[in-house]
């Protein structure tokens, strides 16, 4: 069944961890969660296939977990805190997996994040239709410096399409 | 008299933990956020509450998907930190209030707060890095500590309305406690970052700055905002600063904002702070408002002379009604 229609589905590069996902995603999140002890992350590496025949995934499942597609699992119903353990037993930083995410090196992600992360603009909508917060931002914003630093290597950024942007 | 004296906000990033733990704070980048703080470990250790309350999230922690609480209030004696994949953090055993907790517990739920009571739990760098960044890194946490755990991980959370109104119904049970504790609450998380998918590393300042200014001038603004428009401005995990309202709804409506330090980057994540401090009850009042206020405290006594009075008072709700 197509997912539900939903606000926040038109921001983009952005998998929200909602009822839905949490639903579909339970077998991912709880194999994650076995990772939290030690004899479990022993037995997962000696062998992966097997180890994940524990938990109730779908073959897609399965196939993003050993893939390591970090952006399928939470397409998938994979939460970023559940995931990031799975990350950790890896040996990675939380930083690797976000430059992953983002299809950088994670030297070129820590370089944007220094100059002050991913600019907003160019990066709200999927449609340009959002009007931006009544809260926030009244006034048109400077791109912030890190902006630069990100122009061109983030896939969303072309994809993104907004009238304020 | 129990009473709220102050309100902090504190991002929670792990990264400022593993710093702390690390032993890596007086390196240049860590040094420009721990710099920030340096003020705010001298405020605290002048305000010198008796107990805190602190309002944050766990991060697949003590709950995985498996129960998912959407208020969670911790009423034991003790809460040990918990093993986050790389062993407890070396910080204190956060030592509870179960007194205080146990009568909160009460007072919100009849007054129709459905909370969850968590008689054990560990908390994880959500609660302890806030700590860590007001107190320092003490052997003891200086005053017991009540965590009250949000969901911020599964949508939805609760409204930012919700939130502020929660924290209005936790100074009223604050103030109904007998014993004379002087209360900080904090509420942690935020400011904007978004740790998942291709938008990971999104910091939107404007926004940051915005909600900070009306945190403290104009929290009926913030309490109106929908989830959307904090996930698409503040990125996917800047939602969690819903959490920031539950404080300032337990403090007064107009409150002095004594401190705030504002820093980009710690890893992933805008780094926001700010120190909400209650004007003193009755002192440095002008003498008209002294006077209101006695005429009010009259008013509010003899209301409460007669049972159904006394129901009516208790039921008018003290709201910024938003929604």
């Amino acid at each position: 069944m197509a997912r539900e229609h939903k606000d926040y589905e038109d921001i983009p590069g952005t998998f929200v961890f909602d009822q839905e996902r949490s639903r579909q995603g339970y077998g991912i999140n709880m194999f994650c969660m076995s990772l939290m002890k030690e004899d479990n992350r022993k037995a997962f590496k000696a062998n992966e296939a097997e180890y994940l025949k524990r938990f109730k995934l779908t073959p897609e499942q399965t196939d993003a977990i050993l893939r390591r597609d970090y952006n399928r699992m939470l397409e998938l119903g994979g939460n970023i805190y559940f995931t990031a353990k799975l990350g950790a037993t890896d040996g990675h930083s939380f930083q690797h997996l976000a430059a992953v995410m983002t299809g950088s090196t994670q030297e070129d992600y820590a370089k944007m994040m220094l100059g002050g992360g991913r600019s907003i603009e160019g990066n709200r909508s999927k449609s340009g239709k959002s009007k931006s917060g009544k809260v926030a931002a009244a006034k048109p914003v400077r791109a912030a410096k890190g902006g630069k630093a990100a122009k061109g290597k983030s896939k969303t950024r072309s994809k993104a399409r907004s009238k304020r942007g | 008299m129990a009473r709220i004296i102050a309100g902090v906000a504190s991002s929670h990033v792990p990264a400022i933990g593993a710093a702390i733990d690390n032993h890596r704070t007086e390196e240049p980048y860590w040094k420009r956020v721990f710099s920030g703080f340096e003020k705010s470990k001298e405020w605290m250790a002048k305000a010198k509450p008796d107990v805190c309350i602190a309002v944050y999230n766990d991060h697949a922690s003590a709950f995985s998907v498996e129960f998912v609480p959407t208020f969670a209030l911790g009423c034991a004696a003790e809460f040990p930190p918990a093993d986050e994949g790389w062993g407890p953090r070396p910080v204190p055993v956060v030592k509870g209030h179960p007194q205080l907790a146990a009568h909160i517990a009460q007072s919100v739920i009849l007054d129709e707060f459905d909370l969850t009571v968590v008689n054990k739990m560990e908390v994880d760098h959500g609660l302890t890095v806030p700590l860590n960044l007001l107190f320092g890194s003490p052997k003891e946490w200086p005053c017991p500590v009540i965590p009250l755990a949000v969901n911020v991980v599964l949508y939805p959370p609760p409204t930012g309305h919700r939130c502020f109104m929660l924290g209005r119904a936790i100074r009223k049970a604050v103030e109904s406690y007998p014993e004379d504790l002087r209360v900080v609450v904090f509420g942690t998380g935020g400011m904007s970052h978004q740790i998942s998918g291709p938008r990971a590393g999104l910091i939107n300042k404007k926004f940051d700055t915005a909600f900070l200014d009306n945190l403290t001038k104009d929290p009926a603004k913030l309490t109106r905002m929908p989830h959307v428009e904090y996930m698409r401005e503040a990125g996917a995990e800047g939602v969690e600063m819903v959490m920031w309202l539950v404080m300032r709804g337990a403090l007064d409506d107009k409150v002095e904002e004594v401190y705030r330090y504002y820093t980009v980057p710690a890893s992933n994540t805008a780094v926001g702070h700010i120190i909400l401090e209650n004007k003193p009850r009755g002192a440095g009042r002008r003498p008209a408002a002294r006077k209101r206020a006695a005429a009010r405290k009259a008013k509010t006594a003899k209301a409460a002379k007669t049972p159904a009075r006394r129901a009516a008072a208790h039921a008018k709700p003290t709201v910024i009604r938003g929604r």
